[in-house]
C-alpha cells in the first residue's frame, strides 16, 4: 500500500474585511519562530513558494506564512466583483498586507515578496519599516518600463491563461529546471480573467516610487535585494539601480535566474536565500 | 545555430508542436539582418519557407532583428536579455510589426517554433 506523504504546510481560510469589504484569504503556514510572509507575484499565487514551505531548515527557525491575493489562487474576489475591472494599487496592496499582519498577530514580521511583491516592499520600507524585523525584496525595481501592449492580456479572443504563461516564459532563466519552469507557468495558466494585467498596473503605472527610494531608511528595518540575472522585467540594473539610491541595501545577483527564483529553480534560490535568513535570525539557521 | 532554412523540417518533425499550433493558419516575416523569409504555416505545419529578397511579400505579421541578435538568441544557452523574443522586444532589439493577434493568440507555440533553430552545428 502506498503511504501518503504529507507535508508540514497547513491551508486555512481565514475571513477579514480588507478594503471595506468582506474577504476570505486562503492562507498556508509551517514552521516556527520569526513570522516570514512571502508576496507572491502579479497574476500568481502561494504555490510559488512551496519549497521554502517545505525547507526543513527554514522552518525550525522561522514561521513561513504566505496568502493568496485576492482574487488569487484560493482567495475568491470579494462580493460584486463582476460590476467592475480589477486593478491593484500601491495604496490598497500596502493595506492588505499591513492588515494580514495584524489580523494574524505578528510581531515585527519579516516579508519578502517577489516581482509585484518586491515592489511593494519597498513601499513598506517607506511607509511603516519600524513594524517588520526586515524586508526582502526579490526581483525588486522602484519602476518598469511598459515593453508591450496590457490589452492582450485580457480580451476574449485570446485565451488568457496562455497568453499569461506565454507573456513570463521568457522571465523563467533558460537554465531553469523544466518542472520549476513548468510548475511556474501552469499557476499563471489558472489566473483569473483580467487579473494578471490588474495587478501590472500596480507594477507599471500606479507603483512608480523612483523619485521615493532614496528616503527608505535601513538603519529602522534592512533591507535585502536578490535578483535574478535573466530577468528582462526588473532587471538586474534594475535592482542596481535601486541598491545605488538606497543607503545601505544589501543585493544579490542570483546567477541562472529569472523572474520567478522561489518556484523556477527553488533548490538554487535556497541557497542564496538561507545565508539571507541566517543574519535575519541573528545567525540561527 | 541551426539556418533558418532548416525551420520546417524541425518544427513538422514535431507532432506535439504541430498540434499546440493546429489552429495557427498564417504567412510571417522573419527578418534575420538583410536576409528576410516568408514563412507559411497551416494548421501547426510550416508548408512553405521561402528566403528573399521579395518584390511584393504579403504577410500578416513580422518579425525582424539583426542577425547578431538571432544569432545570439539561437545559441544552446543564450546569454541574458537575448534568451526570448519578449526580451529582444523590451531592449529594442526586435520588433514585431502588423497583426499580432495570430502571434500573441499562440505565443507559446511561436516561441518553441523560433527557438527550434537553437542549438545545430556552430
Amino acid at each position: 500500500m502506498t503511504e501518503a506523504m504529507f507535508e508540514p504546510i497547513i491551508g486555512r481560510y481565514v475571513g477579514l474585511e480588507l478594503l471595506r469589504k468582506h474577504h476570505r484569504l486562503y492562507i498556508e503556514e509551517a514552521g516556527q519562530g520569526i513570522p516570514l510572509v512571502c508576496l507572491h507575484t502579479a497574476g500568481a499565487d502561494t504555490r510559488q513558494f512551496r519549497a521554502l514551505l517545505n525547507d526543513p531548515e527554514v522552518l525550525e527557525n522561522f514561521r513561513v506564512i504566505a496568502f493568496d491575493l485576492p482574487y488569487h489562487g484560493k482567495s475568491s474576489p470579494p462580493e460584486g466583483w463582476q460590476e467592475g475591472e480589477y486593478q491593484l494599487t500601491s495604496r490598497d496592496y500596502v493595506d492588505i498586507v499591513m492588515t494580514v499582519c495584524e489580523a494574524l498577530g505578528l510581531e515585527r514580521p519579516v516579508v519578502m515578496g517577489c516581482s509585484i511583491g518586491g515592489r511593494i516592499v519597498l513601499h513598506l520600507a517607506l511607509e511603516h519599516a519600524a513594524e517588520f524585523r526586515a524586508l526582502i525584496g526579490l526581483q525588486s525595481g522602484a519602476h518598469v518600463d511598459p515593453y508591450y501592449n496590457l490589452e492582450w492580456l485580457h480580451r476574449p479572443d485570446v485565451h488568457g491563461g496562455e497568453v499569461c504563461a506565454g507573456i513570463v516564459s521568457g522571465l523563467v532563466a533558460p537554465t531553469a529546471p523544466e518542472a520549476g519552469r513548468w510548475e511556474t507557468l501552469w499557476h499563471y495558466m489558472q489566473g483569473g480573467p483580467g487579473v494578471f494585467k490588474g495587478d501590472l498596473h500596480f507594477y507599471k503605472v500606479d507603483g512608480d516610487i523612483r523619485d521615493r527610494v532614496a528616503e527608505i531608511d535601513t538603519s529602522v528595518c534592512p533591507l535585502y535585494l536578490l535578483s535574478g540575472e535573466y530577468d528582462y522585467s526588473c532587471t538586474p540594473d534594475d535592482t542596481r539601480n535601486l541598491a545605488h539610491l538606497v543607503k545601505g541595501a544589501q543585493m544579490t545577483i542570483m546567477k541562472g535566474m529569472g523572474h520567478f527564483p522561489m518556484s523556477e529553480d527553488p533548490e538554487s534560490f535556497l541557497s542564496y536565500l538561507r545565508p539571507v535568513l541566517r543574519e535575519i535570525s541573528g545567525g540561527a539557521a | 545555430m541551426h539556418e533558418p532554412e532548416q525551420l520546417p523540417a524541425l518544427v513538422n518533425d514535431d507532432d506535439w508542436l504541430v498540434h499546440r499550433g493546429r489552429y495557427v493558419d498564417t504567412t510571417f516575416l522573419l527578418e534575420v539582418g538583410d536576409t528576410p523569409y516568408l514563412v507559411r504555416i497551416h494548421k501547426g505545419r510550416i508548408e512553405s519557407l521561402a528566403r528573399g529578397p521579395f518584390v511584393m511579400p504579403r504577410w500578416t505579421f513580422a518579425l525582424r532583428a539583426d542577425r547578431e541578435a538571432w544569432e545570439k538568441f539561437w545559441e544552446p544557452v543564450p546569454e541574458p536579455g537575448f534568451h526570448d523574443v519578449m526580451a529582444l522586444i523590451k531592449f529594442r532589439r526586435l520588433t514585431l510589426e502588423g497583426d499580432q493577434h495570430p502571434f500573441m493568440a499562440n505565443l507559446l507555440y511561436f516561441k518553441d517554433v523560433l527557438a527550434r533553430l537553437r542549438g545545430g552545428a556552430q
